[in-house]
């Protein structure tokens, strides 16, 4: 059986391009003739090189196309962080996660599409129109790293990279129905990438199965002397937590009580015993409920966000302050109240000791359990256009996030249902200690291995 | 009705812009006078979208060691905030500084007329620079603007080290201000943190004046206002704007009126304060912990590290000068000016000492320019190499030495003009008068008889030639 290239998995295409089965230009090739195809449709990209290149690439990478998410600097691609104010802005300098895989022999085929400023669960704020989902395209991708999760879906990308300050790379990857890893918090540099809330926001791969985000991860990690917050915390090799088993690993679930449907609770009470099933010791626990996460979140990342998008003054970047979007608006006079003299006290303070309590939290469920495992979103896609009827819609459907984003801690996602009257995909979320993505690695790894979900792993398992 | 006394209620502000390599978070340059505009930035200083900062150590330790000089605690646990405000010159719409933990805390500074306690030293970034200019037709055309006047930025002071420095409210008068003002600056020089150049920036001051009633006082209560005068780019202007509010308060709330909240700026030619802005409301500068930078934590080993690294401090140099080598106070101010200059002139001294001239009329000669050296030129002295120095010492001892070496007189030739004064009227009264028991009158012989000799002579022994001249003829 004979795969097209584009289709192919990180694993396979940089295996098959050392092998020289195929070169990196045919496999870029691939891609671009995929992206020229499904754009129009799907709104996946910003800025996209539509031609292979033949110059020579690092063999760690070996020229792969990947996406890379439109809030990170990229020279010689616009990047818009996909609002209007930034709408024709070329980077001067290069991210240093951009850098880094560039360097390592990524060829960053385009920047993809996301909700303006990352301020959305559904890249639908997007100031260039939202991404479709390509599991169902009358759907929302998720977000903010929307365009990146339907790159990996819809074989537009052999590789992505994300953003997640709240579920913006495991929420789209979960609906999507692919794998996103948001690393701890100081484990991937942020400098270049465009600042949502900068106490909460990591930089992480999407791609198409746990080996790929391990790879990934390997080359975006590290301490960077240009982000005071990344961590000297040696990089282990993700890798070799791959094909391991997880037998007598201890897994801690969760967040199974506040699933929309009983039907969805039988999913994961099915992943349960797949994880069971693997040999690994798997017990509900009572973590905190997330529902206070939801106004923690709200006022931290808002008061950050009022100051970080303080910069686009209107006297530089080429665009005023009336380009900004009423979601960014929204986000800057709520952040704005927050820290005010008099509502500090009441909003800002009081949310980092909400925040101190999740922390707290966590460290009470690791001194238990190897990893946590809870399902990544409380239900399915929705409709596009259906989320701008539900206020703080993001902070809602991001609830099983936000309390692991208050903490930094790293997570994975991975597919694990697929409903088939909508094709729509659900995830189960990995959660480890912080510095130990290894962990949720090795168990998603098993558990994709184990399981019929990613349909990558599922074609190679069927093909072998 | 309230009485007619008021108190003089005054705290200083004090920005100082640090002399270290790179910026306060990034690598640029931070020397940004006469550099060619917007050639020392980066994508940190230009607060370009994804840029973070990352904190200037040695930045941390010089502030630091300004906090010891001033007698302040340092704190454990220190942290930067973000300032949110718009400005044009402010890039990223927010200055990173530091809010409710600052470096150093509760300091103590004695001036003569009383002490002033220190509030606290904090560590912030710089600003950009505004330069409003009229362009010509041609330069509208070449910059396509439709206005003439045009605001301009250059970013190279943008991200560049400051301290601010805050005192408690206790200064009194204009020349306490003053005299606060200069030794702060001699201390920061000494301490080679800053060149504290107003002319270039550097040294910003800032005055916040009101004066206090005696009910008030009384009440231990603080007026419930404040002015603040700011651009003062000189210490007499320091001086003389605060005398001038200290007056223009005390007649308004005589007369029952209280000044306005408001920030004034000094008129030089008119000698008076103005209006700049009113600021009724404190603004609110929505203060938070830069979530881009790790909080500080500044071990005792290294504060005592810092603190033994400090140089002596011109105040104690001051006293020992005097008390080592007999200094005057006035020569000892001179001597300890600069820290270049004290490191020069105490080698003077030293050098003095071994040779067996005395130190205090060594230092006598060089502070009036008795001998010419530019050994108490701060400027010369720091740009001179060590050897250069010590033979510019060897040369003023040298050159002191030869004006005291006296030709010995012989007494042949003092007897010999001697007996021409005596020849004349004038000279033989006066030798009369001397033998018969007016001894006063040799000071005039003495005149009479140097003037004539025309030599460096030691005046003793020419006195013992001239008493032995007149005693026995």
């Amino acid at each position: 059986m004979s795969v097209a290239l584009n289709e192919l998995t990180l694993r396979e295409a940089i295996d098959g391009i050392r092998a020289k089965q195929f070169s990196a230009a045919e496999v870029q090739q691939a891609v671009i003739a995929t992206v020229i195809k499904k754009n129009p449709e799907l709104n996946v990209y910003r800025d996209f090189h539509e031609t292979a290149t033949d110059e020579n690439f690092a063999e760690d990478l070996a020229g792969v196309p990947i996406a890379v998410k439109d809030n990170i600097l990229t020279p010689g691609l616009k990047t818009t962080a996909s609002s209007a104010v930034l709408t024709e802005y070329m980077p001067h300098y290069e991210a240093t996660l951009a850098k880094q895989i560039r360097e390592a022999g990524a060829f960053v085929v385009g920047k993809t599409n996301l909700d303006a400023w990352a301020h959305g669960s559904s890249t639908e704020t997007s100031a260039f129109g939202p991404t479709k989902n390509p599991l169902n395209p009358e759907y929302i991708p998720g977000g903010s790293s929307g365009g990146s999760a339907a790159a990996i879906a819809a074989d537009m990308a052999i590789a992505a990279i994300g953003t997640e300050t709240s579920g913006s790379i495991l929420g789209p990857s979960a609906w999507c129905g692919m794998v996103g890893l948001k690393p701890t918090y100081g484990r991937v540099s942020r400098y270049g990438v465009i600042a949502m809330a900068s106490s909460l926001d990591c930089p992480g791969p999407m791609t198409k199965t746990v080996e790929d985000a391990a790879i990934m991860l390997e080359y975006m990690a590290g301490q960077d002397k240009y982000d005071g917050t990344t961590s000297p915390t040696e990089v282990p090799g993700y890798r070799d937590f791959i094909g391991k088993d997880i037998k007598g690993l201890r897994i801690g679930v969760m967040y199974l009580d506040i699933l929309d449907s009983d039907e969805q609770r039988a999913v994961y009470e099915t992943a349960k015993e797949e994880l069971r099933a693997l040999g690994a010791i798997v017990e509900d626990v009572q973590a905190m409920n997330p529902e206070p996460a939801i106004g923690m979140y709200a006022v931290l990342q808002r008061s950050e966000v009022s100051s970080n998008l303080a910069r686009f003054d209107g006297i530089r970047y080429g665009e005023g302050r009336d380009a900004f979007g009423e979601e960014a608006k929204r986000r800057i006079m709520l952040g704005t109240y927050t820290l005010s003299k008099g509502y500090a006290e009441k909003y800002y303070i009081q949310a980092q000791r909400v925040r101190s309590l999740f922390i707290q939290d966590f460290t009470r469920l690791f001194a238990e359990y190897d990893v946590l495992v809870s399902p990544t979103m409380p239900g399915y896609a929705l409709k596009l256009g259906e989320s701008k009827n539900f206020a703080f819609f993001g902070e809602m459907v991001d609830k099983m996030a936000e309390p692991r984003a208050a903490a930094g801690l790293p997570a994975v996602n991975v597919p694990c249902h697929r409903d088939p009257a909508t094709n729509l995909s659900l995830g189960l979320a990995f959660t480890a200690p912080a510095f130990q993505e290894q962990l949720a690695i090795q168990v998603a790894d098993a558990y994709e291995r184990a399981t019929n979900w990613n349909p990558w792993r599922k074609r190679q398992q069927e093909g072998a | 009705m309230s009485t007619n006394e008021y108190t003089p209620i005054i705290g200083l502000e004090i920005h100082v812009e640090m002399r270290t390599n790179s910026k306060m978070f990034c690598g640029c340059p931070a020397e940004h006078f006469g550099a060619e505009p917007n050639s020392h930035t980066c994508p940190v200083c230009l607060g370009l979208p994804g840029a973070l900062p990352v904190a200037n150590g040695e930045a941390i330790k010089r502030t630091v060691k300004i906090g010891l000089a001033l007698g302040c605690s340092i704190a454990e646990e220190s942290k930067f905030d973000r300032k949110n405000y718009f400005y044009p010159d402010l890039p990223k719409g927010y200055q990173i500084s530091q809010y409710d933990q600052p470096l150093c805390y509760e300091g103590l500074v004695h001036t003569d007329s009383g002490d002033v306690r220190i509030t606290r030293v904090h560590l912030e970034e710089d600003t950009a620079k505004l330069q409003h200019v009229t362009l010509t037709p041609d330069q509208m055309k070449a910059a396509n603007v439709e206005h003439a006047d045009v605001s301009l930025l250059d970013f190279n002071r943008s991200g560049v080290p400051l301290v601010e420095i805050v005192t408690e409210p206790d200064i009194k008068t204009g020349a306490q201000a003053r005299e606060f003002g200069k030794l702060l600056v001699q201390t920061l020089r000494y301490l080679g943190v800053s060149d504290c150049d107003m002319e270039k920036g550097s040294l910003r001051l800032e005055a916040n004046i009101s004066v206090q009633s005696e009910e008030e006082k009384a009440a231990g209560k603080l007026p419930n206002y404040k002015v603040e005068v700011k651009n003062l780019n000189s210490f007499r202007f320091l001086e003389r704007a605060i005398d001038f509010e200290i007056e223009r308060h005390t007649a308004m709330r005589r007369a029952g009126e209280t000044p306005t909240q408001e920030t004034r700026g000094w008129n030089d030619d008119r000698s008076v304060t103005f209006s700049q802005r009113s600021k009724e409301e404190a603004e609110d500068y929505r203060y938070f912990p830069d979530p881009d930078l790790p909080p500080l934590y500044l071990s005792q080993e290294l504060v005592t590290e810092i603190g033994e690294s400090l140089p002596e401090l011109p105040q104690a140099a001051y006293i020992r000068l005097q008390s080592g080598y007999g200094l005057s106070a006035q020569n000892a101010e001179v001597f300890t000016a600069e820290r270049e200059v004290l490191l020069a002139g105490e080698q003077l001294l030293q050098a003095a000492q071994k040779s067996e001239l005395e130190p205090q009329t060594v230092a006598n000669d060089v502070v009036n320019k008795k001998v010419e050296t530019w050994i108490l030129d701060a400027e010369r002295v720091s740009s001179a190499p060590p050897e250069e120095v010590a033979a510019e010492v060897k040369k003023v001892l040298q050159t002191i030495a030869k004006a005291r070496q006296t030709e010995s007189i012989p007494a042949e030739e003092v007897h010999a003009i001697m007996d021409e004064i005596a020849s004349t009227a004038d000279g033989k009264d006066a030798i009369e008068k001397y033998r018969s028991g007016k001894v006063q009158v040799i000071g005039f012989l003495m005149g009479q008889l140097m003037r004539k000799l025309q030599k460096k002579v030691d005046a003793g022994e020419v006195k013992q030639v001239l008493e032995n001249y007149l005693q026995n003829d």
